[in-house]
């Protein structure tokens, strides 16, 4: 249809301009002026998920099986709401280990395992170059329809040799492209950014092709959804074509399609690359996680329209993978057909760029750099660069990988339709799975486990998908598909253990991941690790957690010198003065290299050559083991138990301090109170027996003498009967003491005021002070005060306030003043005297039982007549005054300047 | 405030995704073959179309929050 010239010139000038936006993102990089910065970048750069299997096959896999075809999206729009909880941390801990690949990532997580690195590649290489020779076919076989139509395709293919085939040449430009733009930095953990920003533009390229195709045929072949779906309806031959029983397997094939395209959207190489390895920024995940979904809705919206399309027109024999070319060109428009073969092309190009670039990477730094390590002769003579020699490498494993996979196409390529390749791949991929997702959650996998796992994966893989596969384009015998291995039907590829009513995948995916996550958990739990092992299965089940990030874990010990030659020697002079920050002082060389500086140097060698050889080279020059994480973890641990333990010892003691000095103040008191017992016994004993022994004395004295006179013995009966009072007041006394403290004192509260009694008492008391030559000053600022009180009582408690200060007043010139005011609600009496008054800490001992206070400077104790208290009179007081809801205390006396005791009661209502 | 209520609801979506795109919901959209095409696609689409929505909702939102 098209000139042959015409296409040829469009498609190598869509290259050229490939060449163009890549080399245009790498200048604005090295300018610091990214391009690929954003979140929208970075969602387009992962839709290299949408290969040309998506572009032509998709439509052939809905004309065949009906739905199943958006299964392949719906499991990577699941892996992406998983983004910042899964990939998120994978981006975390590629970023803190300097990742370059998946490779890179399992046999990092199993102890920097160089041995694993290599399985993970190789199963990589024999899983992915299928894939890519699907890509060069379907540029071939696209370019094919394109030129011929309306001949059939099929047939010319074959006669080609390979200077006239299109696909090859266009594997070389790819290989020069990847050359360019994939291998420009030595750094593999590095971005590349003119090839992201590449990428980025052919998901563009190819979403706005497959629209246009999409609304062409919707809604100029026909009249709209409406019209296209009325005809499909109005056929019968197409009335199951939507629906589930077109899906390979049923209601298990479904879920099978939708897990391992989960699977696989987060295994394959070049997924891994953009996801993880080109992330400049976590947080373009959130943006990420949603838009990429988005852009796998609009890209597959016009695939049934498409599809059913092709099925309603008279299509002649064209193939259902070819509906997106033929449909435009057998309209006859020109124009449409070429987009739609530049969208295929850069769906094609897309995938086999990034995917080239990781397998390479893989290749040099998993297969190719332990080889070389490994090999005496070359470590110990290279004493130049070797960073030319690792770029040549990864230069030559493009080219191999391109080359393999062209050989690929031609071998096998007409065998097989787009999909059943593509899915073959992914099966493949999915068995990184569970070395990676169980590795990133369990710390227990082990490296024995992860290698036995991948490898019955993989030869699961081999024997259900691979060689059946082989069998089928006639590579191999075929009859061992139907009779199975050595004629044993349980060992039938595609009926194992006599499995059947599975599709191929489903029951290839169910066996081979069985066997390898099985072997991968049963093995684990009966290996042990190692303590790198150890070391970074904690690095990568903890990356989230902020407290493990800047662990150095070195402790071996070399000198800068020789790190510094090290790096010289596979990095280059430039890299390695950035990563020791060149001082140019030539004793340095001489000082012993610090931890960071071990630990950054390593990350800068795993960023170039995968971190198990760069664990390899870093030994070689430092001596004495690594610190692994968990002897860290436990010293810790013990660190902080210590501490614990330390600390709460240390509040027990304190508690300890705390009880004994209560204890010792509790004993203090109990001392004090019992020195008060003995003493109020001895008081009370000692009270008793005076008016005792003056009544027994005046009365022996009367019986004695009968010839007394009268007078005398009338005076000495008289003081008999006054001793005989007093000891009855102080038994009084006492019985009241006992009965306030045991809470049987009986009240008769009753309203009654408080002035009326105060002048009833100062009357009582008023001739036994003026006896005693004490001035009494009386000062009422009120004339009423009622209160609720027992006046017998609180007539008690005033002359006892009384009787108190006329005793303690000054010996020269005594002098007492009661004052009665309102203070707020209540009702303030004091009495004060101008004696020495007392000191603070005695104020509330006064209110003991039998406390005396001492008289200082008291010359005569008993001047004036003024007998010692019993000690009674102010306990007794205040419990009364308390009783009543009163207060009684000591304070300072603001005009006598001596003793001040005030009793306050609230005001009745 | 509550930290681990985004990170519930993501889950929860992820949870109402799988839930959409497998067996036994596909099954009840899945239309009887002989009544014109199946709505099984169009449910497809709606469902998908309904995740995404709310996976943007929660992400904008979430980066509103922090």
């Amino acid at each position: 249809m098209s000139a042959d010239p015409v296409v040829l010139a469009v498609a190598f000038g869509y290259l050229a301009l490939l060449f163009v936006i890549a080399a245009w993102g790498d200048r604005r990089a090295e300018q610091g002026r990214s391009v690929i910065g954003s979140p929208t970048v970075y969602a387009l750069s992962i839709a290299v998920y949408c290969t040309a299997w998506t572009f032509y096959g998709s439509v052939g896999r809905a004309a065949v099986y009906g739905p199943s075809f958006l299964l392949i999206y719906l499991g990577p729009t699941l892996a992406m709401l998983m983004a910042p909880l899964l990939i998120r941390k994978m981006v975390r801990i590629a970023s803190t280990q300097r990742i370059t690949s998946i490779a890179d990532f399992i046999s990092a997580r199993y102890g920097k395992s160089s041995s694993l690195g290599a399985l993970v590649a190789l199963i990589a290489l024999i899983g992915i170059t299928p894939y890519i020779a699907l890509q060069l076919k379907a540029i071939t076989l696209s370019h094919a329809v394109l030129v011929n139509y309306p001949e059939a395709t099929e047939f010319r293919l074959a006669e080609e040799s390979f200077w006239t085939d299109k696909s090859f040449w266009v594997a070389l430009v790819l290989a020069v492209f990847i050359i360019l733009f994939g291998t420009r930095h030595l750094d593999a953990s590095e971005r590349h950014e003119g090839m992201v920003a590449a990428i980025a533009f052919e998901s563009l390229v190819k979403l706005v092709a497959f629209l246009t195709v999409g609304i062409f045929v919707t809604f100029v072949l026909f009249n709209g959804p409406g019209d296209l779906f009325r005809q499909v309806a109005d056929s019968p031959e197409l009335a199951g074509a939507l629906s589930l029983d077109a899906v390979p397997g049923g209601a298990i094939g479904w879920v099978g399609t939708l897990v391992l395209a989960f699977l696989a959207f987060l295994t394959l190489p070049r997924q891994f690359q953009v996801l993880v390895v080109e992330n400049v920024d976590e947080r373009h995940l959130r943006r990420a996680s949603w838009l990429f979904p988005l852009y796998l809705v609009a890209i597959n919206l016009f695939v049934i329209p498409i599809a059913m399309a092709g099925l309603l027109l008279p299509m002649g024999n064209s193939n259902p993978d070819s509906f997106v070319l033929t449909l435009p060109l057998s309209a006859g428009v020109e124009g449409i057909p070429l987009l739609v073969f530049i969208g295929g092309l850069s769906a094609a190009t897309g995938m086999v760029i990034v995917e080239t670039i990781a397998l390479s990477t893989m290749v040099s730094n998993q297969l190719m750099m332990p080889l070389l390590l490994r090999s005496k002769r070359l470590h110990l003579s290279s004493q130049g660069e070797l960073a030319g020699w690792l770029l040549g490498i990864r230069r030559v494993a493009i080219v191999m990988i391109l080359l393999l996979g062209y050989l690929y196409h031609a071998l096998i390529g007409d065998s097989y339709s787009l999909v059943t390749i593509g899915l073959v791949s992914f099966v493949g991929a999915a068995q990184f799975a569970p070395a990676m997702l169980i590795g990133m959650y369990w710390r227990g996998a082990t490296r024995a486990g992860a290698t036995l796992g991948l490898l019955a994966g993989f030869l699961t893989w081999c024997y259900t998908l691979l060689l059946p596969g082989f069998a089928q384009s006639g590579w191999l015998d075929s009859t061992f598909l139907e009779q199975g291995l050595l004629g044993l039907p349980w060992l039938r590829p595609y009926a194992l253990f006599g499995l059947e009513g599975f599709d191929i995948y489903s029951h290839a995916l169910l066996w081979s991941l069985l066997a390898n996550a099985g072997l991968l958990i049963g093995v684990s739990l009966f290996t042990r690790q190692s303590p790198v092992e150890q070391t970074q299965a904690a690095l990568f089940t903890e990356a989230m957690n902020p407290g493990l990030q800047h662990t150095s874990l070195w402790r071996g010990q070399t000198t800068r010198g020789e790190l510094k030659s090290l790096l010289n020697r596979y990095l280059g002079a430039g890299a390695t003065a950035r990563i020791l920050y060149e001082t140019h002082d030539s004793h340095a060389d001489e000082t012993p290299a610090p931890p960071a500086l071990i630990a950054r140097a390593e990350k800068a060698l795993s960023g170039a050559l995968g971190s198990a050889s760069a664990r390899v080279l870093i030994n070689s020059v430092v001596r004495g083991e690594a610190l692994d994480l968990e002897a860290i973890l436990s010293i810790l641990d013990t660190t902080s138990q210590t501490l614990e333990y330390n600390r709460r010892l240390e509040q027990k003691s304190n508690e300890l301090a705390r009880i004994g000095e209560e204890l010792r103040a509790a004993n203090e008191r109990l001392r004090e109170l019992d020195r008060l017992k003995d003493e109020f016994v001895a008081m009370v004993s000692h009270e008793l027996r005076t008016p005792l022994t003056s009544i027994r004395a005046f009365a022996e004295i009367l019986r004695d003498n009968q010839e007394l006179p009268e007078e005398k013995r009338v005076h000495f009966l008289e003081v008999v009967v006054l001793e005989s009072q007093r000891l009855s007041r102080l038994i009084e006394e006492i019985l009241d003491l006992a009965r306030l403290e045991s809470g049987r004192l009986t009240l008769n509260p009753q309203r009654l005021d408080l002035v009326a009694l105060v002048r009833h008492s100062v009357d009582a008391v008023h001739r036994l002070q003026e006896d005693r030559g004490v001035a009494l000053d009386v000062d009422l600022e009120l004339d009423e005060a009622p209160v609720i009180g027992d006046p017998d009582r609180l007539e008690q408690v005033i002359i006892n306030l009384l009787d108190n200060a006329g005793k303690f007043a000054a010996d020269e010139d005594p002098h007492v003043r009661l004052h009665l005011a309102r203070y707020k609600q209540n009702f303030r009496l004091s009495v004060e005297d101008n004696g020495p008054g007392i000191a603070p800490d005695e104020r509330e001992r006064v209110f003991e039982k039998f406390h005396q206070v001492k008289r200082f400077g008291t010359t005569s104790g008993k001047a004036r007549g003024r007998p010692r208290g019993s000690g009674l009179g102010l306990p007794i007081s205040r419990g009364i005054v308390a009783h009543l809801g009163g207060r009684l205390w000591v304070d300072e006396a603001p005009t006598l300047h001596g003793a001040c005791l005030i009793m306050e009661l609230p005001s009745a209502p | 405030m509550n930290s681990s209520g985004p990170q519930a609801r993501l889950v929860a979506l992820i949870g109402l995704a799988a839930l959409l795109f497998s067996p036994p919901l596909v099954l009840i959209f899945d239309g009887p073959p002989g009544a014109g095409p199946s709505w099984l696609p169009l449910y497809l689409f709606a469902a998908w179309l309904l995740v995404i929505g709310l996976a943007a909702w929660l992400m904008e939102h979430r980066q509103e929050e922090s």
